[in-house]
C-alpha cells in the first residue's frame, strides 16, 4: 500500500518526534498543489511533502516550529512574489492559505 | 490533529473507507465525519460535494470559516496480465498514489522478482476479484492480449463502478473482443466504457511510452471524467 504522509507522521510521532503538519486550505490563481495538500515537519526542521514548488516551503517549515513550541495552530498566507515580499511568494503568480498545526498530544 | 484523530483517518484509509475532518480555522476544534454519517450534518452540502467532487475546502458556516479536508479511499489500480508494460506502468501509477494489484494466472509471469512491492495474484482474474474490489476509486487495465484472462476481468469491470477500463490491443483485436463481450450479454453501452486500444494516442513507442498514454488517459477519466 502506497504510504501517505500522515501514516509517516504517525511513525515520526511512535519515534518520539515532534512534528507540526502543514495543509493548504485554499489556493486561487495558479498554485501548483491542490488544496489538502500536506507537508510534516519534525523539531530538528526535518520534513516531507510538499505545498508549493518549493516557493513556500522554507518559512512554512520555520513556521511550523514555532507552532510545535506554542502549540497553537496558525494559519499563513502567501500571494504573488513583488519586491516586498522578494523574501517569501509564489512566483507563479498564485494565492495560497496554510494551516499549520501541531500534531499528536 | 491529536492521535486519535490520526489513527481514526488512518484506519479509515487501510479499510477503504471515505471519510472527512472538519477542522474550524478559528478554533482549531477538530472532527471526523464518515461519508455515511453526512445527513444532517451543518456542513451536509459541502461534505456531500466533497466527497463526490474529492475535492477539499473552505466553507463558510454561522460566520466560522471551517476547512473540509476529503480523505477518500486511495486509488486503486488493478492490473490483469503480469507483462512488461505492466513493469513501466507500475511505478508510475504508485507514483502518482495508486495502490497497485497485479493478476496473472501464468504463474511464470507473476512473480516476486519482476513485480517487487506489489500485490501479486496468479488466480484467474474472476477468483480474484470480488464486487468489492471494484469501486469508483478504482481503475482496471486487462494487458495479457489473452482472452481467457482478459475477458473474465472485463466483465466484472463492466458490471462495477470503476472509473477507468483499459485493454491492450490493435484495433482488430478491439473489435473482435467487443463482439465476443457483447456475444456474452454486455450491453453496447456498458461496452463503450471500455478504451481500447488502450491509452491516449501520443504515438507512444515501447513500454515506457505505452504505460504513460494509459497513466494520461486514466488520469483525465478521473479528473475531467471523460
Amino acid at each position: 500500500m502506497t504510504e501517505t504522509l500522515l501514516g509517516q507522521a504517525a511513525q515520526w510521532l511512535d519515534d518520539g518526534r515532534q512534528v507540526a503538519l502543514a495543509t493548504v486550505i485554499e489556493t486561487w490563481g495558479s498554485a501548483p498543489q491542490p488544496v489538502g495538500s500536506q507537508l510534516i515537519v519534525d523539531q530538528d526542521g526535518n520534513f516531507e511533502g510538499s505545498v508549493s514548488g518549493g516557493c513556500v516551503e522554507g518559512d512554512v517549515v520555520s513556521a511550523a516550529m514555532d507552532v510545535m513550541d506554542s502549540g497553537e495552530p496558525r494559519v499563513l498566507a502567501y500571494g504573488v512574489a513583488d519586491e516586498t515580499a522578494w523574501q517569501v511568494g509564489l512566483a507563479c503568480g498564485g494565492k495560497i492559505r496554510i494551516y499549520v498545526e501541531p500534531l499528536g498530544a | 490533529m491529536n492521535r486519535d484523530l490520526i489513527d481514526q483517518v488512518l484506519s479509515a484509509r487501510d479499510t477503504r473507507r471515505a471519510v472527512a475532518t472538519v477542522t474550524s480555522i478559528a478554533g482549531g476544534v477538530q472532527r471526523i465525519v464518515p461519508r455515511d454519517a453526512v445527513a444532517g450534518d451543518p456542513l451536509e452540502e459541502a461534505l456531500s460535494e466533497g466527497f463526490r467532487f474529492d475535492k477539499s475546502g473552505v466553507h463558510a458556516l454561522e460566520g466560522e470559516e471551517y476547512f473540509v479536508h476529503i480523505h477518500n479511499p486511495a486509488l486503486k489500480l488493478v492490473v490483469v496480465g503480469a507483462v512488461h508494460i505492466a513493469q513501466s506502468l507500475i511505478p508510475m501509477a504508485r507514483a502518482a498514489g495508486y495502490d497497485v494489484m497485479v493478476i496473472d494466472p501464468r504463474g511464470a509471469f507473476a512473480t516476486g522478482e519482476r513485480f517487487p512491492d506489489v500485490t501479486l495474484h496468479d488466480e484467474w482474474p474472476d477468483e480474484v476479484l470480488s464486487e468489492g474490489d471494484l469501486d469508483a476509486r478504482t481503475a482496471l487495465v486487462a494487458l495479457t492480449h489473452d482472452p481467457k484472462i482478459d475477458d473474465p476481468a472485463l466483465r466484472m469491470a463492466l458490471d462495477s463502478e470503476c472509473f477507468y477500463i483499459g485493454a491492450l490491443g490493435s484495433r482488430r483485436t478491439q473489435a473482435s473482443r467487443m463482439e465476443r463481450l457483447k456475444a456474452s450479454g454486455a450491453l453496447q453501452d456498458a461496452l463503450a466504457r471500455i478504451h481500447g486500444p488502450i491509452g491516449l494516442d501520443i504515438g507512444a513507442r515501447g513500454a515506457p511510452e505505452i504505460a504513460i498514454s494509459i497513466m494520461a488517459e486514466m488520469t483525465r477519466a478521473l479528473r475531467l471524467g471523460e
